[in-house]
């Protein structure tokens, strides 16, 4: 019976591309150890499974090495956690002696795994995580970012909204980093094209009782409204929008994330939103088309950014790898060729800033059904200001 | 501010202090009658928004029907609850229930995540309860909400009915006060507590279907009314049925105002709130039971 379960999990372990330890310790220098730190459990975890589904899409698609060499997997379920991160990571640095991190989604978990990787000179290739500190004043030559900063989709809007007309307008966020760090990026782009934000609104986290701040929204009647939510609080957000009948008069932009995975549950109400991200559900790109595709087959599902995002972190990963032939030992020259190589991405071709953040296209998108649907490129080559970062 | 803001606002304090009444009543007859920290108490609320979620094809436009039917599922489960675990809890020490409902919670949670997912769910109202009607010329203000306070209303009352004006209140207060004296007029004491707990379940399971068409269903629901909850409980003082709903209400405004005036400081509002009212009066507003 145990003979059989073992053959069975093998059998797994090959078909999902983990490579068994019986092929270790041979070929040069034996396989490269990637720890994937993310969250396989609580609220975030579609979106750890997503992002490790991309990653080995695309190890696979490589035929199973990266730079020449075999990869060799660990995992940890970060639980979304702060308080236990660093000792989470250390599992992977410390005990499975790790050759790259690979994580996470929560920016609190993130910035304990930046801290980290620095100390222990560890390379870290984060797949989420949009706190802009970890590409201003915490970035490293090792640690890049395959996802976005809090602030690049915020200033996009921003500079959409003024080129719309909109001359006076609020925010509205929860009282944490993401929301502030997105918000800023709205008021720096509006204020690019003519705007101002006239009030900026936040609620303590997670509170979702939205509607005496709608009042004063409805009492001020600014031009447009932008917002910053995820998960339920986004839901929860534009569906009291509309209810409240506001969205008749004015307009409620958001980044993507206020309509990405919330469409089915806000249904009518957040129908012609427009939104910016990275990301759009219908990008009609060869690249796009064949990701989605090897996706769809490899997993019996849809590729959402998350995918995306993690199948970009393999792909900058074996850049550097690639340039160095596999040599780890060779970190210069690794870090560098990772910034340097162009990303050949679904969501669009885009390279590394010096800080190790996308410098990419940020699209404006619009909700129709269940889709955020492309609209047109709203800023080109967006780079995120990188401030505090002296690299 | 002008008046007719000012008015909108005061209509949002007082929706969402009843809101927060329905599901702090329950937590109070729980933690007040029976003496047990119910940490799990936000896991009934989630419980209820779930039931609305799964209840919803079943049922349609019969909305009440189905208030009716997930109330009667959730107090089964609070008594099957009661009778598994929680009859073992009333003679130990508030560590072990502390740990007993923590664990409830989790357990909860992974239920609801291998039954329904992760992902937010929308959940329908009653078409008959459609659209709002408009205020001051400011805002739109939905039907539901009005019709959500209204039930909360109703309860209250209805609450208070039963817990003063009838046998099995009498014999509720009369448990709470004295326990063995209450035994010893041969009152079947362990049956009237299953009652209890049943109904502050159900009560939590309640407010949880009324709120699910408004906040939608997701992970971690529960845990985000469950301190608020205790805020009221303790505000109100603990037991008391009326001194949940005055806090309720107080706390729907300091929250209401507070978020309109003080915007970096709303957080802290209600917790100030509290230790004042806990410096003031260290038992709470009411005294339990009535």
């Amino acid at each position: 019976m145990s003979r059989i379960s073992l053959n069975f999990s093998s059998l797994v372990a090959l078909m999902i591309g983990v490579v068994p330890f019986a092929a270790t310790a041979q070929g040069a220098g034996g396989p490269i150890k990637i720890g994937l730190m993310l969250p396989y459990s609580g609220t975030y975890a579609a979106l750890g499974n997503a992002i490790e589904n991309g990653f080995k899409l695309y190890v696979q698609e490589q035929g199973g090495k990266l730079g020449g060499r075999e990869i060799q997997y660990f995992k940890v379920d970060d639980e979304s956690e702060p308080p236990k991160a660093t000792d989470n990571v250390n599992k992977l640095i410390k005990r499975d002696n790790v050759d790259v991190l690979v994580g996470t989604v929560h920016s609190g978990v993130a910035l304990a795994m930046a801290k980290a990787a620095k100390d222990n000179n560890t390379l870290l290739v984060i797949p989420n995580a949009g706190a802009d500190a970890i590409t201003g004043p915490m970035c490293g030559p090792n640690i890049v970012r395959s996802s976005f900063s809090n602030w690049q989709p915020g200033y996009a809007m921003g500079v959409v909204a003024g080129q719309k007309g909109v001359k006076r307008a609020m925010t509205i966020t929860w009282n944490y980093a993401a929301g502030a760090e997105s918000t800023k990026g709205f008021t720096e782009g509006l204020e690019k094209s003519g705007g101002k934000v006239v009030k900026d609104l936040n609620l303590p986290f997670p509170n979702v009782e939205f509607q005496a701040l709608l009042t004063e929204i409805a009492a001020q009647k600014p031009d447009a409204v932008y917002a910053f939510f995820a998960g339920g609080g986004a839901v929860k957000f534009v569906k009291d929008y509309a209810a409240a009948g506001l969205n008749k008069t004015i307009p409620l932009y958001g980044p993507g994330f206020l309509t990405d995975g919330t469409l089915e549950a806000q249904g009518a109400s957040a129908q012609n939103m427009l939104t910016t991200l990275h990301y759009a559900d219908n990008l009609d790109t060869p690249k796009n088309n064949a990701f989605r595709k090897a996706y769809a087959i490899a997993y019996k599902s849809q590729p959402d950014v998350y995918a995306v995002q993690g199948y970009d972190a393999a792909q900058i990963l074996a850049n550097g790898l690639k340039a160095v032939g596999g040599d780890l030992s060779k970190r210069d020259a690794l870090a560098a060729a990772m910034r340097k190589t162009p990303v050949d991405s679904p969501r669009g071709k885009f390279t590394l800033s010096a800080a190790g953040n996308p410098v990419q296209d940020i699209y404006l998108r619009e909700v129709k059904g269940n889709n955020n649907e492309f609209r047109s490129v709203a800023v080109k080559a967006l780079a995120d200001p990188a401030r505090g970062c002296k690299l | 501010m002008d008046t007719a803001t000012f008015l909108v606002q005061c209509l949002n304090a007082v929706q969402y202090g009843l809101l927060l009444f329905l599901v702090a009543s329950g937590l109070t007859l729980i933690f007040g009658i029976m003496g047990v920290i119910n940490l799990a108490h936000g896991s009934f609320y989630m419980l209820g928004a779930y039931l609305a979620f799964a209840l919803a094809p079943w049922f349609g436009d019969w909305f009440v029907t189905r208030l009716v039917v997930g109330v009667v599922l959730a107090a089964v489960f609070g008594y099957l609850l009661e009778w598994l675990f929680f009859s073992f809890l009333y003679e130990r020490d508030h560590l072990q229930q502390v740990l007993l409902t923590y664990a409830l919670i989790l357990v909860f949670e992974e239920m609801r995540s291998i039954l329904v997912g992760n992902e937010v769910h929308g959940v329908a109202g009653p078409s008959w309860l459609a659209g709002g009607f408009r205020l001051g010329g400011l805002m739109e203000y939905p039907w539901y909400r009005v019709f959500a306070s209204a039930a909360c209303l109703v309860v209250a009352v209805a609450l208070y009915a039963v817990v003063n004006r009838t046998r099995l209140g009498m014999m509720i207060r009369a448990g709470a006060s004295n326990r063995d004296m209450v035994r010893g007029l041969g009152v079947d004491i362990r049956r009237l507590y299953r009652i209890v707990f049943a109904g502050g379940v159900a009560l939590a399971a309640l407010a949880g279907m009324i709120a699910a068409p408004l906040s939608s269903v997701y992970p971690g629901m529960g845990s985000s009314v469950l301190i608020i909850c205790f805020v009221v409980v303790v505000i109100g003082g603990i037991g008391s049925i009326t001194g949940a709903l005055v806090a309720s209400l107080l706390v729907g405004f300091v929250d209401t105002f507070g978020k309109v005036f003080f915007a970096e400081w709303s957080g802290v509002g209600v917790y100030v709130l509290m230790a004042i009212v806990l410096v003031w009066r260290p038992e709470g507003l009411m005294k339990r039971g009535f």
